[in-house]
C-alpha cells in the first residue's frame, strides 16, 4: 500500500508541476459553468411557458436542468480525460524511468494502481470544482438531491472507466499523442457504438447498446443506480487494468 | 554474489544474448566489455529483472531473478544507460521517492538520502530540479538512486558515458571506493575503462562470452605465442632462413628494410622466450643487433582480436568460436520496447 501511495503521490506532482492540471482543471470549470448557464437557460425558457404551454409553470429542475447538465459533462470528459492519461505511462517509457519502475522492489499491480490513484484524485478534483454550481442550484432551488447524487456516482464510474481505458493505451506507446489521440478515438467509438445498430437484428443491436459507455449513465442521471450499469462500468475499469498489465507484461518480454 | 548460467535472451528470431556464463565474487568489480549491440544492456537488464530471460538461470546475491524477483530487486542498484531521473522533481524529491519505492523503512530515508547525495558529490544540487541538471551530474544521480538502498549488488550500465574527462576520473574513483562493500557490475565500451577500474572482464560479442578474465592475464594469454621486434644491419635473403633455424623460433616475417636495415617480427614457439638465443646467433654471424624488444598488445588490440577474428589458437582458452554471419545478432540498442 505504501508503494501505491508513493506511486500514486508522485503522479499527482507530475500533474501539478506541468501546466497539465491547471489547464485540465481550469477548463473543465469554464466548460461545466458553460453547460451549467445553457441549461439553466433552456429552464428558464420552460417555465416562463416561451414553448407554448400557456403561462408560467413549475419545472422539475432535475428533470430540465441537471439531467441534461450530467449528459454534457459526459461529454466534456470523453473529450477531456485523455489528456489526463496520456503521459501516464508514455512518458516513462520515452525517458526510461519505467525502468527504475520495474527494476525496483515493487509489483506491476502496484504501478497499475499507483498511476491509477494518481489519476483518480485529479479527476476527483476536477468534479469537485462543479459542486460549486450544484450549491448555487441547493441555494435558489430546490432540487431533488438522490438524483444528483446518483448521476455524481455514474460520472465517477464513467470517468474511471475513461481513466483506466487511457492508462491501457498509454501503456503501448511511448508517444503521448498517439496515446492520447487514440484513447479518445476508442472513448468516441464506444460512445457511438450503438448508432449503427439501429437498422440491424435485435440482437447485434442489444450488444452494441450493450456496449455502449454513455448508454449506461443516462440512467445514472435520472436517479436510478441499476446494478446492471455498476457492473458494466466496474468491468470496464477492471479490463482496462488487466489490459495495462497485460501490455506491461509484454513490453517486457519483447524487450 | 552474482551467477549467470547459460542465459539466453531471443528477440523473436534474433539471439540478444546467446547462452552466456559468468560469476563474480563478492566485493568484485567486473567489466562487461564489448562493442556497441554486444548483448551488454541485454544481459544487464535480465541481472536486474527488468527482462525476462528466454532460457538460463541468473542469480543475484543468492536470489534467482526470476524466482524470486523482489528480494533479488532490493538487494540490486541499477543505473540504467540514461539515468531515470524524473524532470519535475528535485534531486532530493526525486532521491526520497527511489528510497520509499525501493522499501526503505521511513526513518533510515533522509539519513540514506543525505549519505548517497555526499558520496556521488551532489549535495549542492539538492533543490534543484533534475530536468536542469548537466548531463555530469544527471549521471550522478542515477549514480546516487543505484546506491541509495545500499545494495549488495550495483549494475552500472555505462556509468562513464557522455561525461567530460575530469567526471570520467572522478566517477571511476566513486565506482573504486564503491567495490568495497559492494559487487559491481558495469559495462562500457571504452577499453581503459576497464583495466583501470576492472579487477575482472568478460568480453562480449554478437551475445556470445569471448574471454573471461584479469585484463594482466588477457593480455598475457593472447600474448601466448610472443612477438619480438628485430631490428639488424643486415637485410641478406639468408636472414630469414638464418632466424627460422633458431630455437623456438616459429615464423620470421620481414617488416621493413630500408638503408641495410632490416626489421623483423619474430613469433615465438607456445610464448617461449627466444631472446637469449636470437640475440646469440645474431651476434655470432657477425650482424649488428640494432633492437630487440618484445611487441606489446595493448588491451585494445586484444579486445579488437577476440572480437574480429573468427578462431582462436589455443584450446584452452576457453574462448568460444564465433558466428561470422552478421543477420544472426540483436544490435540490442536498437531494439525498441
Amino acid at each position: 500500500m505504501n508503494n501505491i501511495v508513493a506511486l500514486a503521490h508522485k503522479e499527482i506532482r507530475a500533474y501539478f508541476v506541468s501546466p497539465m492540471a491547471y489547464a485540465l482543471l481550469g477548463f473543465f470549470a469554464l466548460l461545466f459553468g458553460w453547460f451549467y448557464v445553457a441549461s439553466m437557460n433552456v429552464m428558464l425558457q420552460f417555465s416562463m411557458g416561451q414553448f407554448g404551454q400557456g403561462g408560467p409553470q413549475v419545472v422539475n429542475i432535475n428533470e430540465f436542468m441537471v439531467r441534461p447538465l450530467f449528459g454534457n459533462t459526459a461529454v466534456i470528459l470523453l473529450m477531456m480525460l485523455p489528456f489526463l492519461t496520456a503521459r501516464a505511462y508514455s512518458e516513462e517509457k520515452r525517458s526510461g524511468t519505467i525502468e527504475l519502475l520495474l527494476t525496483s522492489p515493487i509489483s506491476d499491480f502496484q504501478i497499475i494502481m499507483g498511476k491509477f490513484l494518481g489519476a483518480m484524485t485529479l479527476y476527483v478534483m476536477m468534479l469537485t470544482l462543479t459542486l460549486i454550481h450544484v450549491g448555487i442550484l441547493f441555494w435558489y432551488g430546490e432540487p431533488e438531491w438522490g438524483p444528483i447524487v446518483s448521476g455524481y456516482l455514474g460520472l465517477l464510474l464513467m470517468g474511471s472507466s475513461f481513466i483506466s481505458v487511457g492508462l491501457a493505451i498509454s501503456s503501448m506507446t511511448r508517444n503521448q499523442m498517439v496515446a492520447g489521440l487514440s484513447t479518445f478515438a476508442v472513448l468516441l467509438l464506444f460512445w457511438v457504438i450503438n448508432w449503427v445498430g439501429d437498422a440491424s437484428g435485435s440482437t447485434t443491436q442489444a450488444v452494441l447498446s450493450y456496449l455502449s459507455i454513455l448508454e449506461h449513465f443516462d440512467d445514472f442521471s435520472k436517479g436510478v443506480i441499476d446494478t446492471t450499469h455498476v457492473t458494466y462500468y466496474v468491468s470496464f475499469i477492471a479490463f482496462g487494468l488487466f489490459l495495462t498489465a497485460k501490455s506491461l507484461d509484454t513490453a517486457r518480454w519483447n524487450g | 554474489m552474482v551467477e549467470v548460467q547459460h542465459v539466453t535472451k531471443r528477440y523473436g528470431s534474433l539471439t540478444a544474448v546467446d547462452d552466456i556464463s559468468f560469476r563474480v565474487e563478492p566485493g568484485e568489480i567486473l567489466g562487461f566489455l564489448g562493442p556497441n549491440g554486444a548483448g551488454k544492456t541485454t544481459t544487464m537488464r535480465i541481472l536486474t529483472g527488468f527482462l525476462p530471460a528466454t532460457d538460463g538461470k541468473a542469480r543475484v546475491a543468492g536470489f534467482d531473478v526470476f524466482e524470486q524477483p523482489m528480494e533479488a530487486k532490493r538487494r540490486t542498484g541499477y543505473l540504467p544507460e540514461t539515468p531515470p531521473l524524473y524532470p519535475e522533481m528535485t534531486v532530493s524529491e526525486y532521491l526520497r521517492f527511489v528510497a520509499r519505492i525501493k522499501g526503505m523503512p521511513a526513518a533510515e530515508r533522509r539519513s540514506q538520502v543525505g549519505l548517497a547525495m555526499e558520496r556521488t558529490r551532489i549535495s549542492d544540487m539538492a533543490d534543484r530540479y533534475c530536468g536542469k541538471l548537466s548531463k555530469g551530474y544527471r549521471q550522478r544521480v542515477g549514480l546516487a538512486q543505484a546506491i541509495l538502498h545500499n545494495p549488495d549488488v550495483l549494475i552500472l550500465d555505462e556509468p562513464t558515458a557522455g561525461l567530460d574527462p575530469r567526471q570520467i576520473i572522478e566517477t571511476r574513483a566513486l565506482i573504486a571506493e564503491l567495490a568495497g562493500d559492494h559487487t559491481v557490475i558495469l559495462s562500457t565500451h571504452i577499453l581503459p575503462e576497464v583495466s583501470q577500474t576492472c579487477q575482472r572482464v568478460v568480453i562480449i560479442n554478437r551475445g556470445r562470452v569471448v574471454a573471461v578474465d584479469t585484463p594482466d592475464n588477457l593480455t598475457a594469454r593472447l600474448q601466448g605465442s610472443q612477438t619480438l621486434h628485430l631490428q639488424i644491419d643486415t637485410q641478406g635473403a639468408d636472414v630469414l632462413a638464418t632466424l627460422e633455424q633458431v630455437d623456438g623460433v616459429a615464423r620470421v616475417t620481414r617488416v621493413d628494410a630500408q638503408d641495410g636495415i632490416g626489421a623483423y617480427e619474430v613469433e615465438s614457439l607456445h610464448g617461449g622466450d627466444v631472446r637469449r638465443e636470437l640475440s646469440h646467433t645474431v651476434v655470432t654471424r657477425g650482424w649488428g643487433l640494432l633492437e630487440l624488444r618484445p611487441q606489446q598488445m595493448s588491451l585494445e588490440e586484444i579486445f579488437l582480436q577476440l572480437t574480429t577474428e573468427e578462431t582462436p589458437t589455443d584450446a584452452d582458452h576457453q574462448v568460444a568460436d564465433m558466428p561470422r554471419d552478421e543477420t544472426g545478432v540483436a544490435e540490442e540498442d536498437e531494439v525498441d520496447e
